[in-house]
């Protein structure tokens, strides 16, 4: 696809999508993720791994939504989850029925499968965005969870359904029966899905799907349907979280009805939002993240959901744009060349920042250890120090810390604001 | 006939309150234009507040305290929150409450863990107060429909008959109006919202003994309230009072009669498949109408959207 326009002299020139520098990145990333098993080479790290790569689909095509088309979705595990349940029912039907389809492809027939309830739900559910789409999303949502308990022909029931994937005809010799393989294939989904929808925000459709984000009147003018392109961009995302979908059936191997209910369409916001919404990358950096503060924080404290809460509640009160906007922020004093500006604000911040922060999750944890441990277990153990949870000295000092740490740092804000301030002038020219 | 008039009154009790949560979604939205995904969650919070009073000085301070403590938080929220996130927009808001919801489920679980509360009716009303057929119906059901009704009278009463609900209503429809006369209509969204969500709360703490109280109450009534104000139309009060009776009812009737929908199907005149277990239908023929009960917000609110977009009583579409 290539948008056409005529130039001065007449002839027809080709804008092509990408270009071979913005094409760069993307090979660096094909080699990058070609490597990534050699140096982590732990079935843990692999697990990990693909969680990443399907959390990254997911929240690419969570993002198509959200940030390109402005349409705020509660229930868009939907997608994912039935074209993952579809993908599952072909592997059995591969072991079963002597369906004759290679594995690598059982993710582009999940999105299909995305695609089609898409078309069906987004003929009702695209005529409005912001609160009714958010509304109507999170219904749809919580009507297809709750039949899934019912429909145990295609859900499965409360157990789910469970599949084998190395039932398949040989692929280049490959079964996929260890992790490695199933690495490097959802790598290469990762990739395909990735660039497809990096090349889908550059076409025509993709670009309204921006204008009618930002003014929908006036893209109506201008003589779009504001509805059709919410629906374009709809099915296509539908499409995409289905592939994400099948990835997930070919690693786990079952599905359950907790890949459909509404802790797992919201866990996808949180992602999408933490990342940031207005850029390619925010997803990938959301998911990546996420994925990572998820399995160590749980490897490490029982209330991990709670510090996940917060973070998110935190980055939507003050950084709206996710941590890829912080780290966009930035570019404007790079470029004025005032950075530096910046750096020792920043560093005196961090000494009570962290300290402040330490404070406050070990508050948490003595209270949570002293308030729910077993009866008679007053000890505990926190960053390597054992100590016993009743002591009210160790809380004295710990309360003292973290307010006194809070205080400070809310001092020290001033200065960092000055400091940003500078950073970001731009001397008027005389 | 005896069992259509206890379901009657059973789903009047979930109706009511339904209702409860939803009038004070509706003003809070015809007011700001945002949905606060956290209702439910303050009606947890209600619930979750009143238990741990009831365990010091009884449940009758509760209903009173309780209900005050999760307004003036609601307030706070508001405050601090909601109106810093504000200036970002519509979608911003509604995803901050729906992290505050996550947080709150959180929150209580840290302090109250993840079991059930042992928090039961007040033994003043343990008793059962009519009998229809054999079928008793519990006082303390009375007791909340009654409770119900005086609420919805006395915001009725405050929002039609006084000068703080012109003020209310005024600044509903033009707020920058109602601004420049001199009103503090910032003072009225936090008021409001404080109010909506200790409305909220009154329902938790008298739906507490009987619906359960545990960290999952929210999630559980959470999306049934945002289907109820949907199908009974964005922001119209008396659309979600007809919309909240009639789920309440759906609910109660079709959890209490257990009729096969194979039966029905085979009334109707289609035949029964032969071989039941190899056809992919057969869950449409085993299903019991009470087993779909809890679908059934959920179906009636696609169809209200696909047949009348502005819901039952709304003015705007949806």
């Amino acid at each position: 696809m290539s948008v056409v326009k005529q130039d001065s002299a007449g002839s027809r020139i080709a804008n092509p999508l990408i270009t071979v520098s913005q094409f760069a990145p993307w090979f660096v990333v094909i080699v990058f993720l070609s490597l990534l098993p050699v140096i982590f080479t732990s079935g843990a790290a692999l697990t990990i791994m693909n969680q990443m790569a399907i959390t990254i689909i997911f929240a690419l095509a969570y993002n198509m939504l959200l940030g390109q088309g402005g349409m705020l979705s509660f229930g868009h595990a939907v997608y994912m989850g039935l074209g993952g349940f579809f993908c599952v029912h072909l592997m059995n039907m591969i072991e079963y029925d002597g369906l004759w389809l290679p594995l690598p492809l059982l993710p582009f027939f999940g999105g299909l499968f995305g695609l089609v309830f898409a078309l069906i739900i987004g003929t009702f559910s695209t005529r409005r965005a912001g609160t009714v789409f958010a509304m109507i999303s999170l219904g749809v949502g919580e009507l297809i969870a709750a039949s899934s308990i019912i429909v145990v022909v295609f859900f499965g029931g409360e157990e789910g359904i469970s599949g084998d994937r190395t039932m398949g005809p040989e692929t280049f010799g490959l079964d996929f029966a260890s992790q490695l393989e199933v690495y490097y294939l959802t790598a290469f989904w990762l990739v395909i899905s990735a660039l497809a929808m990096y090349l889908f925000s550059r076409t025509p459709v993709g670009r309204m799907a921006n204008a009618v984000r930002d003014n929908e009147e006036r893209a109506e003018f201008l003589g779009y349907s504001q509805r059709n392109v919410r629906f374009i961009s709809f099915c296509a995302s539908g499409f995409f979280a289905g592939i994400a979908g099948g990835i997930f059936a070919i690693n786990f191997e079952i599905l359950t009805e907790e890949n459909l209910n509404l802790a797992t369409s919201g866990s996808i916001l949180l992602i999408t939002f933490l990342g940031g919404v207005g850029f390619f990358v925010g997803p990938i950096i959301g998911a990546i993240v996420f994925t990572f503060l998820q399995t160590v924080l749980s490897l490490y404290t029982e209330i991990w959901q709670l510090y996940l809460g917060t973070l998110f509640l935190l980055t939507v009160m003050f950084f709206p744009f996710g941590l890829t906007g912080l780290i966009a922020m930035h570019m404007r004093p790079y470029q004025l060349g005032k950075i530096s500006l910046l750096v020792k604000p920043y560093l005196r911040m961090a000494i009570p920042g962290i300290v402040c922060v330490l404070s406050f999750s070990s508050l948490l944890e003595i209270a949570f250890h002293a308030k729910h441990a077993a009866i008679g277990e007053e000890h505990m153990s926190l960053f390597g120090f054992g100590f016993n949870s009743y002591n009210i000295l160790l809380w004295l000092v710990v309360l003292v810390l973290s307010i006194g740490s809070g205080w400070l740092c809310k001092r020290l804000a001033v200065g960092v604001r000055e400091a940003w301030d500078e950073a970001n002038f731009v001397e008027p020219r005389s | 006939m005896s069992l259509l008039l206890v379901n009657l009154l059973d789903g009047l009790v979930t109706g009511l309150l339904l209702f409860m949560l939803c009038s004070g979604l509706t003003l809070i939205f015809s007011m700001m234009g945002v949905l606060n995904f956290a209702h439910a969650s303050f009606y947890m919070l209600g619930a979750y507040f009143a238990y741990q009073i009831s365990t010091y000085v009884g449940f009758w301070p509760g209903l009173i305290l309780a209900p005050i403590i999760v307004g003036l938080a609601g307030a706070l929220v508001e405050r601090y929150g909601l109106r810093r996130v504000h200036k970002f927009g519509h979608v911003p808001e509604l995803v901050f409450t729906f992290g505050l919801a996550l947080l709150i489920e959180e929150i209580v679980q840290f302090f109250w863990g993840k079991s059930h509360m042992a928090y039961e009716p007040p033994a003043l009303l343990n008793f059962t107060a009519l009998t229809i057929a054999g079928n008793g119906f519990p006082a303390y059901k009375v007791f909340m429909i009654f409770m119900a009704m005086a609420i919805f009278l006395v915001l009725l009463y405050i929002l039609t008959r006084t000068r703080v609900g012109l003020i209310i209503q005024a600044a509903l429809s033009y707020p920058e109006t109602v601004q420049n006369l001199g009103h503090n209509v910032p003072l009225v969204f936090m008021g409001v919202f404080g109010v909506g969500t200790a409305l909220a709360g009154v329902a938790g703490v008298i739906a507490g003994p009987t619906l359960g109280t545990f960290p999952g109450m929210a999630a559980v009534l959470g999306s049934i309230v945002f289907v109820t104000i949907v199908i009974g139309g964005l922001g119209s009060l008396w659309g979600a009072l007809a919309a909240s009776l009639l789920i309440g009812w759906l609910q109660t009737f079709a959890a209490s009669y257990n009729i096969v929908i194979g039966d029905v199907l085979v009334a109707v005149g289609f035949p029964m498949p032969v071989n039941l277990d190899d056809s992919a239908l057969r869950d449409l023929w085993t299903l019991t109408v009470s087993q779909i009960g809890p679908i059934l917000p959920y179906l009636l609110m696609v169809l209200v959207l696909v047949i009348r977009p502005q819901g039952l009583f709304g003015k705007r579409e949806t």
